[in-house]
Formats: C-alpha cells, structure tokens, sequence
C-alpha cells in the first residue's frame, strides 16, 4: 500500500530534515529535483492554483463569455447549492443511490469471477480470463450503445431470453423496460458497468494468489471447509485490495457521467433518475455556462469525495490487514 | 484390515468428485462467460441486421431479408400463408381485402390462386442475408476515417509525453534523496484520487483565454507532465534495477541524465510498455475532456465523442450505430490481444502494491 509506504517514507523525511546537507547530498538532491520537476510544475499549474482558483470562481457570479460581468457575491452561491438549490441534493442522493447498488455487485462480481479464475478445478483458466477482460478495452461510448440495443424492451435479446426461459413477459408492452423503469435503470447501469469489470478481477485475482497455500493446508487439516478457508483466509488477506477497489469505486462513482450522457443528453430520464452530480455540475458549467456556480459544485464535491476518503482510511484500521504492520 | 480398507475405498470417490468438481466448477464458468458475452454477440448480429428487420413484425433475430420470387418479371414478397393445416410458402401476387392472390414458386406454371384470408395477418419469410455493407455505410456516415485519424493523432502524441514525463518523475523520486521527498510522493498520489471537477473550470477558463479551446492543446499539454499512476508504476520498476548498475556508470562519469537515458530506460521495456498501453488505452476512451475543449467543432472528434454525436442523429439507425461501435471497438481489443500479458502485469502493480 503505498500510501502507508508513503506515511513511512515522511517519517523518515522529518527525522532527517533538522541535519544540515552536505555539498553531494545537495548535488544530489539538486539533480532529484530537476527529475521532479515535469511533476512539480504540472502540479501547480494543474493542480494546485486551479484548486484555490476554482474556489475563488465560486465566490464569483461568473460567465466565460462575459468574463467583465464578473461580480462578486461572497458565499451566495455556497448558500444556493446548500440550502436554494434542491437539485443538488437530489443529484447527490441519487448519485449516492446508484453507488450503493453498483459498487457492491459489481465488486461482488468482479471477487467471484477471479475466485472461479483461481480455481484448480475450472479447464481453460487463461482463456476465460482474457475473454473476461476483453469488454473492458472497448470504448465505455461503445459499451453503453451495445448494452441499450441489448436492453431494449422490444428488441432486445435480454428480454428475448427472460421470455423464452421463464415465461414471463418480458417483451410487449407490460414487459421490462430496463432503462425506461424508475426502480430498474441503476440495474440496468450496473449491468454496463459489469463489462468494466477486467482491471479489479485480475487485482483481485493477484490478490488470492498472493495468500501462501500452507494457511490453507493448515486449515484444511484442521477440517474447515471451503467456505470457512474462504470467509476466514481469504477474504481478511485481500482487504487490503477490497480497499483499494472500495477508494477507486466510490471517488469514481461520485464522478459517474458518460452513460447517462450518452443514453439521455444529461435530460435525467427516466423521471430524473439519471441526473446524477457530475450531470448536474456538467450542465451548470457547460450547458448554463454558470461557471461560479459550477465551481462551487465541483467544490462541493471535491468536500464530499475529501469525507468519504478520510472516513474510509478511518475504519481502514478496523477491518483492513496488513501483514507488515503486525509485528 | 478394515482400517487399511478405508482410504483405499475413498480413493475412487474423491478422483470422481475432482472430476464433478471440474465439470461443474468449468460449466459454470461457461454459463456465466455466456451470458457476460451477450450485448457482444447482439451487436454484431445486430450490426448485419437489414433496415426492415426493425419494422416487421415476426422478424427473426439472426441477420435476414425478406424472401422474394420473381413471377413474370415482377418481385413478389414470399409469405407463410396455412391452407388445409399445413403452413405453405407462397409469393402474394395480388393483394386484396378478404382474399389475395398467390402463386406457388414450387410450381409457377399453374398460375396465381385464389386464397380466402386477410394477407395482413400472415407472416412474411425470411432468408438469411447477412448485411456486411453495413459496415461500410457505417463507416462513411460517421466519416471514421477522420475520427480515427484525430483519435491515433491524440493517442499516439499523449503515450508518448505521458511515457516519457512519467519516467523521469519516477527515477526521480526512485534513486534521488529529496528532502521533503515523502510529502512530494503522497502528493502525487493524492492527485489519482482528486476528482478532476475541482479543478476544472479555472483550467478551462485559462485555456480560453490563451485560446486553445477548440484545439487538442488542452488535452494534449497536461500529459507531458506526468500522471500518478504512471510514475508510481514506474518507480516500482526502477527500484528493482540494481543500483550497481547506476554506480557502474556514475563512477565512469556520466551524469545522472545519462545514466537515465542509457542504463535505466534500455532496461525498462516491460514498464514503459505497460504505461504506454494504459495511456493508450486510456486516450482511446477519453470522452469528457474532449467533450468540453472540442465542442462544436466535430472535424476534432475523437471516436467516442464521434460516436456519441452519431448515435443522437442516427438512433432509429439502430444496425448502423451497432457497426460503429464495432469499429470503434476492433483496434482497442487487437491491440490488448498481442499485448495482454504486459498490459495486465502493469495493472497489477498498480492495483496491488498501492
């Protein structure tokens, strides 16, 4: 983890920084530092003053094509979005609504299938594997075309299948309309989402092979099945992948923005399910061209995504293992 | 005696349940493969589809047109007409409101008769026809060579600043004692998880004023300074090259800068390439921030931004817009194919060590 490598790395740092340099640790330090610099300078110029400017625009009332209109309003536009403005809340509510449907399933399913990739009993491992990861190099725009033709109510193969199989009517005009459906659409999304699913499986799979088989073997001569080995090995070894995946998915999914972009233009259909945050700050800012109040939203969210982290980090110590801290 | 019996008598059923294991255990990898492969095999069913397939009622799911016979020089539809029980394929000849005229294509010479029935009602047949000019129409109306000359034009100059500013960063914080070098490094890993909002829009609002909206100067400027992931990726790397090597050369006299070029790049294919490819997967996909700096202006599309404006105009042309995500799809995917192996080793060590 490097970010523990990191807290380390800083320990270190503080120890040292009191003694004075030598002429070759400056020299040294010196050439370091023009190897840094790409970074450095794109930091600050992509990173930091942006931040503090973006703060700064959302104390503006502010329009690129108008930039002399510019007027200050202090905190009006914090007070709209927090208190005014109740779409913020709800794109925030339903941005939280699908992360909590999607991040699950699709780490669930991202675990299950690099379990059944680890399995000495499955034929062909190498072959599923590449298969598994193949839709997650098709472009996201073509992943999310693919999966609404296969959606489609009428047309599409899903409810074809659902009809043949069960019986049930799938198809006409009662039939399961995926993405047209208040209560089914963030199904429907996670199912895209699914074809994504490459780059955790084969971290997760890294993950189980890393587990030294002699824990197993002891296990298993003390008669614990596969689903003990599995709920008390496995899944405490690799929390430290589930949290890595976890931090990804949820910063992520705060960012959710191109499939409903591209199935609904950012309109929220069906009955503004879709209109998650990052439409909304999309819409505001280039859409609206409210570019004071779009920094204030991006503000708002960078607050939001800065909680989540630290709270996650915090429970971190409760449930994540790390070997090379136990000592 | 019955002691040593016992595992003897528990040999046989343990190689069965092994194999039980791997039949059931492999099946239901197949089943799930299966279904996870769904929307792939639509799209390219769908993509051959002909345009009526859409309108017609009863029209089958694989790529077809609708059978015809030509009866005296005309075209005449086939159509799946019943009489006395059987289901017989006969061309409509002569349309009518409660009786139509048919003739046999078995047997033409006996000339059109008459049928009692609503020609409404009856389904159409269907041949196989599978429409690969798709493809082609797909390929002209979206104008991809284009699309796909600004895409490999915005990949191909991104991997390489996104390389090369990633590799120096990395020998930096790999080999060099920085003070302050542990805050540098949680910096730049801090910025993976930033999401990009927060310092979008004064970003944007300075490249408007420089006047690089419009063009691919914002999209392509940023990367030559170097992306978290990527330096991490990198550094890993580096510091599994011995540094004897480095001091080798060091004490022969070559600068750091040289020593960069010469001994610690010509060792580092495996990472460069697995950067190169992520970049160029991830330039590939970009949507938003050609979204934003490109808008109006789609002689500059990328594919995806491309395909997305496609859709909008097309979306009754759903054969069409299956093709062209197909397209778009092909060079991604031949691409991971001849190169999985460094590609997945370098998501990996991303996603395992962090």
């Amino acid at each position: 983890m490097t970010v523990f490598e990191g807290i380390s790395l800083l320990r270190q740092g503080r120890a040292k920084a009191r003694r004075k340099l030598s002429k070759s640790e400056k020299r040294e330090a010196g050439w370091g530092l023009v190897f840094l610099s790409p970074w450095m300078i794109g930091f600050l110029l992509f990173y930091f003053f942006p931040m503090i400017a973006s703060f700064v625009f959302s104390l503006y009332d502010f329009n690129p094509a108008v930039p002399d209109q510019a007027t200050f309003v202090g905190f009006e536009n914090w007070r709209r979005a927090l208190f005014v403005d109740e779409e913020v809340r709800l794109s925030f509510i339903r941005t939280i609504h699908f992360a909590a449907i999607s991040l699950p399933i699709g780490l669930g399913f991202a675990l299950f299938l690099a379990v059944l990739m680890n399995s000495q009993h499955v034929i062909g491992k190498n072959l599923y594997r590449t298969l598994f990861y193949m839709p997650t190099m098709i472009p996201l725009v073509a992943t999310v075309l693919m999966w609404n033709g296969v959606l489609n109510e009428q047309t599409g193969w899903i409810n074809i299948l659902i009809e043949k199989l069960t019986g049930i009517e799938a198809t006409g005009t009662n039939g399961i309309r995926w993405l047209a459906d208040p209560r089914l659409v963030y199904y429907a999304y996670t199912m895209f989402g699914l074809w994504g699913v490459g780059n955790a499986m084969i971290i997760f799979l890294a993950g189980l092979q890393s587990v030294p088989t002699e824990i197993y073997e002891a296990a298993q001569i003390d008669g614990a099945s596969w689903w003990q080995r599995f709920i008390r090995i496995t899944i405490p070894l690799i929390t430290p992948v589930i949290f890595y995946q976890l931090v990804l998915g949820v910063i992520g999914s705060l960012q959710y923005f191109l499939a409903p972009f591209v199935l609904n233009g950012g309109t929220g259909f069906p009955e503004g399910k879709t209109r998650f945050y990052m439409v909304y700050f999309y819409k505001q800012s280039f859409t609206f061209f409210n570019m004071g109040y779009g920094a204030t939203l991006a503000w708002l969210m960078f607050i939001v995504a800065l909680v989540i982290t630290i709270i996650l980090f915090g429970t971190a110590r409760y449930w994540v293992y790390y070997a090379a801290e136990e000592q | 005696m019955s002691v040593k019996a016992l595992p003897k008598s528990q040999v046989v059923p343990k190689r069965i349940r092994v194999a039980g294991m791997k039949l059931a255990l492999t099946g239901l990898a197949l089943a799930v493969l299966f279904l996870f492969l769904i929307p792939m095999a639509y799209g390219i069913v769908t993509a051959l589809k002909t345009d009526n397939q859409f309108s017609e009622v009863g029209a089958p799911w694989w790529p077809a047109s609708e059978r015809k016979f030509v009866y005296e020089g005309e075209e005449y539809g086939i159509y799946l007409v019943p009489i006395n029980g059987e289901i017989r394929e006969l061309a409509l000849y002569k349309k009518g409101r409660k009786s139509s005229f048919f003739v046999d294509p078995q047997n033409p010479e006996a000339g059109p008769f008459e049928w009692e029935g609503q020609w409404r009602q009856l389904e159409r047949a269907w041949e196989p026809d599978p429409q690969w000019e798709n493809f082609v129409e797909a390929w002209n109306t979206i104008d991809f060579l284009v699309l796909l000359r600004n895409t490999f034009f915005y990949a191909a100059i991104t991997t390489f600043g996104a390389v090369m500013s990633s590799a120096l960063v990395a020998y930096g914080f790999a080999r060099f004692r920085i003070p302050g070098k542990g805050v540098l490094f949680m910096l730049m890993l801090s910025t993976v998880i930033l999401p990009g909002a927060v310092t979008l829009i004064p970003t944007y609002f300075v490249f408007l004023k420089l006047g690089w909206v419009g063009t691919w100067l914002p999209l392509i400027v940023p990367t030559f300074f170097s992306w978290g992931t990527n330096v991490f990726l990198m550094r890993q790397f580096f510091l599994g090259i011995p540094r004897d090597l480095d001091e080798a050369a060091m004490i022969d006299g070559a600068s750091p800068f040289r020593i960069f070029t010469s001994v610690i790049l010509p060792m580092s294919g495996p990472a460069l390439t697995a950067v190169a490819l992520f970049h160029f997967f991830y330039a590939w996909n970009d949507f938003f921030g050609p979204l934003i700096y490109l808008a109006g202006h789609p002689e500059k599309f990328p594919i995806t931004v491309g395909l997305t404006a496609f859709n909008n105009l097309y979306s009754q042309s759903t054969n069409l817009i299956q093709a062209a995500s197909l397209i778009s799809a092909v060079i991604p995917i031949i691409v991971f194919f001849l190169a999985q192996k460094q590609f997945m080793q370098g998501v990996v060590i991303t996603g395992v060590e962090k």
